[in-house]
């Protein structure tokens, strides 16, 4: 159908959110992609593009759906400029592999990945979730370097580069990152690494909810440079389990004194939920100031809703810890917007709102009209409708 | 403009609107000083309210705007426009709040870099990004130019250390940019837009905690080749120093000539290498970095905040210092990885005995970013064009080790004629569209950053008809 690429008719494992796309395109090539895209714009065919699919489901259905882009072929890592600390790879490469190739050189990209398999390169910027090691080293788009994208209309285009300091125009990398395929579809990503930590330490401590926000704080204002500050609390009525990350030569001295602040014990050990998603038929995060994570637990006590996440950087992740209804969803996510913005990542329901106050909106409205003004790029799946 | 000076009156207090010609041209350029112009108007606006009806009054009367803050940019981001309004922000210099449970504070524009730190210092923490005229550089400056500095190695850039950024559109609104809201990230597209996105009014910072423990080393080598095998070896074992700097013997002669900062003589290159972070591995890193500093013939370790300053003052004064060993000079600022910086170096020396011009080399050396200070004597016929040559050549460099043509000094006027060279059309295109998005009207801060932009009405590449690969027959409808 369009020449050298890959293109089935899909099935029903296909379907995003319910709606079931009529073909899937698996391009090889950066040049692939744009000549699937161009031929979906010569006859106005919606686009969906996928990583390894473990996020597809969340969002709201989009408004239409005719071809998914899969990029699982686009699997290869293009430089491991080692003495750069710089890697560029395709998107759809996975982040086990990458993290599997830059280990044999002792280097790793600081993100965390809330699923153990399948996640890649592409969804992971597109979806942008923070995790646990955002704390010290930033977000997705903080280690985002340079970036190779594909616009609705077959453009390709890349900004950055391959060095970490870079001023040189717009940073389109910024402006995908998170943009949950509505703009265009993310080709290659060029990050920067950083060196495998020497050593790591875990102190974990069990907290009453009261404990908890205080500990936090007294720990992100200490000078031992923690690399992640995480509580999970399975169930609101019960207590909280804090634990922070240690790293570097001598992170078991250092575990050693932050142990001083919290209690608990120092261990080799990763806590078994430490930074993953464990369901996500409904997900919600709470970002909120560290200031206010205790008035935020009280208020998540109330809910029906398990936390995970950081206090000391004001961001949560919610799942139902009991069957909730979509009413009771509704209200426990209209409850916390008192103290904490909330979106909704994944929610089997359409009447909820998802993404409450946007107050850059018309912008993003505006940018997207730019990108894609046939509404082509995953129609309606993100803030506003977008 | 006189309608629209009468309107900006009508507003704004009288010693606010400046008109006269004498007084209009102390603002005629910024840091480049190379590049001039006359403002039409300057405005010294003192909320966020003022500015964004400044800005919808030259929406209505269709004249371009430029924001300004300290002027200290060496791009001409800030260059004026002789048809338009200068927009200064120097009178909005109140910090308005500090928040250290939630480790932020919240600034207005005018705000200088420095005034940050010294307003939390005292309470243990600090405002990361340092650039050099942090003294008197702008906040609201910084964010148009994502400004970074020497210790952006291990701490990162402006836009890695913005929460927030309250800012007047080009048409005009004040609208709320925020990390925390969901939505695409238009936080990280406008800062280091150089002002043609909109001007920051209020901009919400994030603060740092000072490190427990900062070593601070000047490691003296015979060569500067010598200096760059440390510079990998460092980053080779696992280091993540706070700065990593180089300074090769022109430039060292240069620091010497102006603020007597006792470098140890006869050095070919040295290297200042701070370390921070909690004690014990501060004191494991340095012990390892005097391992792999060992063939420097001299290691000096700071005992003190005095004697940290005084390492550092060599290197801050570099710029400056120049002016003591040659009448004229252009600063280069432009970037390489940093396993190409030997290369680099070796071709830069090239570029400088073939076009008798001397290159004194200050840099950024853990990122790769150079900045060469091409050295001329402005009263010798064809001497500042060959040193232009120069100059363009290093950029021609950096771009072709796979680099970039700047660091952390911005595009401004001064290096759009370059943005080809490292983006291909189609990029540039892109980047219009968000440009496009934020400012149809093309009126702020235009001519800057890109060439010869299209106009936001031009769709770039529209193909009408059939696909050629379906008219070709190697597709078909689907």
């Amino acid at each position: 159908m369009i020449e050298g690429v890959t293109v089935r008719q899909a099935g029903a494992g296909d379907a995003v959110r319910g709606v079931l796309p009529r073909w899937v395109a698996l391009p090889e090539t950066v040049e692939e992609i744009a000549a699937v895209l161009r031929a979906c714009a010569e006859r106005d065919l919606a686009v969906v593009p996928a990583g390894g699919g473990t996020k597809l489901h969340w969002g709201p259905p989009p408004e239409r759906c005719d071809v998914l882009l899969d990029l699982c072929c686009m699997n290869e890592i293009l430089e491991h400029a080692a003495g750069d600390l710089v890697v560029r790879a395709q998107a759809g490469v996975t982040m086990d592999a990458l993290a599997g190739t830059l280990a044999d050189k002792g280097q790793e990209l600081a993100l965390d990945v809330p699923f153990s398999e399948g996640t890649t390169v592409g969804g992971t910027l597109a979806t942008a979730l923070p995790g646990p090691r955002s704390f010290r080293y930033g977000t997705a788009r903080d280690l985002l370097i340079g970036i190779t994208v594909v616009l609705p209309d077959g453009t390709i285009a890349r900004s950055g580069g391959k060095v970490v300091k870079n001023v040189a125009g717009y940073d389109l990398g910024k402006l995908f990152t998170g943009s949950y395929g509505t703009l265009g579809v993310i080709a290659e990503a060029t990050f920067r690494l950083h060196p495998l930590p020497a050593d790591r330490r875990w102190v974990v401590a069990g907290l009453d909810r009261a404990e908890a926000a205080p500990a936090a704080a007294a720990l992100a204002a200490s000078q031992t440079e923690p690399s992640a500050i995480e509580v999970d609390w399975p169930d609101p009525a019960g207590p909280l389990t804090l634990a922070v990350l240690v790293e570097g030569t001598t992170a078991e001295a250092r575990a050693a004194a932050l142990r001083e602040l919290t209690g608990g014990a120092v261990t080799r050990e990763r806590p078994s939920w430490w930074g993953l998603i464990e369901g996500d038929e409904v997900l919600a995060e709470a970002r909120f100031l560290p200031a206010d994570a205790g008035a935020v637990l009280d208020e998540v006590a109330a809910t029906g809703l398990a936390l995970r996440g950081s206090l000391a950087a004001g961001r949560v992740l919610l799942t139902p810890c009991r069957d909730l209804a979509e009413d009771e969803l509704a209200a426990a996510v209209a409850r916390l917007r008192e103290r904490a913005r909330v979106h909704v990542l994944a929610a089997p329901y359409d009447g909820l709102d998802r993404w409450g106050q946007v107050s850059g909106l018309p912008l993003m409205r505006r940018v997207k009209e730019r990108f894609d003004p046939g509404r082509r790029m995953s129609p309606g799946r993100f803030v506003g409708g977008i | 403009m006189d309608t629209l000076v009468a309107a900006l009156r009508s507003f704004l207090p009288g010693d606010s609107v400046i008109t006269d010609p004498v007084r209009l041209r102390t603002y005629e350029c910024d840091g480049l000083t190379y590049h001039r112009a006359t403002p039409g108007v300057v405005v010294l606006p003192g909320t966020a309210e003022q500015v964004a009806r400044v800005v919808r009054l030259c929406n209505e009367h269709g004249v371009p705007f430029v924001a300004r803050g300290s002027g200290t940019g060496l791009s001409g981001g800030a260059l004026p426009r002789e048809d338009g309004v200068l927009i200064v922000t120097s009178k909005m210099r109140a910090i308005l709040e500090i928040d250290l449970p939630n480790r932020r504070a919240v600034v207005e524009p005018g705000v200088t870099n420095l005034a940050i730190t010294e307003a939390v210092r005292d309470r243990g923490y600090y405002y990361a990004p340092d650039p050099s005229s942090q003294q008197v550089c702008s906040i609201g400056g910084n964010v148009a130019e994502n400004s970074g500095g020497a210790h952006c190695l291990k701490y990162g850039f402006t836009v890695n250390h913005v929460e927030a950024c309250e800012i007047v559109t080009p048409d005009g609104d004040l609208v709320t940019l925020d990390r925390m809201d969901p939505g695409y990230d238009l936080l990280g597209a406008f800062i280091g837009s150089e002002g043609t996105l909109g001007i920051a009014t209020r901009i919400t910072v994030r603060l740092c905690r000072a490190p427990e423990a900062v070593t601070t080393v000047l490691a003296a080598f015979e060569s500067i080749e010598q200096g760059g095998q440390a510079v990998s070896a460092i980053i080779g074992a696992g280091i993540v120093p706070a700065a990593i700097e180089m300074m090769d013997a022109l430039a060292i002669e240069a620091a010497e000539a102006a603020v007597a900062c006792s470098y140890p003589e006869g050095a070919g290159a040295v290297l200042i290498v701070e370390l921070d972070g909690p004690a014990e591995e501060v004191a494991r890193q340095f012990a390892r970095l005097q391992e792999i500093c060992a063939n420097a013939f001299e290691l000096r370790v700071a005992a003190d905040p005095a004697e940290r300053a005084a390492i550092w003052k060599g290197r801050k004064s570099a710029f400056a210092a120049v002016g003591r060993i040659s009448p004229a000079y252009i600063v280069q600022d432009g970037v390489v990885p940093r396993t190409s910086l030997p290369a680099v170096l070796a071709a830069i020396d090239r570029l400088s005995a073939q076009h008798g011009i001397r290159v004194a080399n200050v840099f950024h050396a853990g990122d790769g970013n150079l900045h060469p200070l091409v050295l001329f004597d402005d009263e010798e016929p064809g001497a500042g064009e060959r040193a232009e040559v120069v100059s363009g050549a290093i950029l021609d460099l950096c771009i072709e080790h796979g680099g970039s043509i700047t660091g952390e000094h911005g595009v401004g006027v001064d290096k759009s004629r370059y943005m080809p060279k490292m983006f291909s059309a189609d990029d540039l295109d892109t980047m219009q569209l968000v440009r496009c998005a934020f400012d149809p009207r093309g009126l702020a801060n235009p001519g800057k950053v890109f060439p010869t932009p299209r106009l936001c009405g031009e769709v770039p590449g529209v193909r009408k008809g059939v696909h050629p690969l379906v008219e070709s027959g190697k597709a078909e409808q689907f």
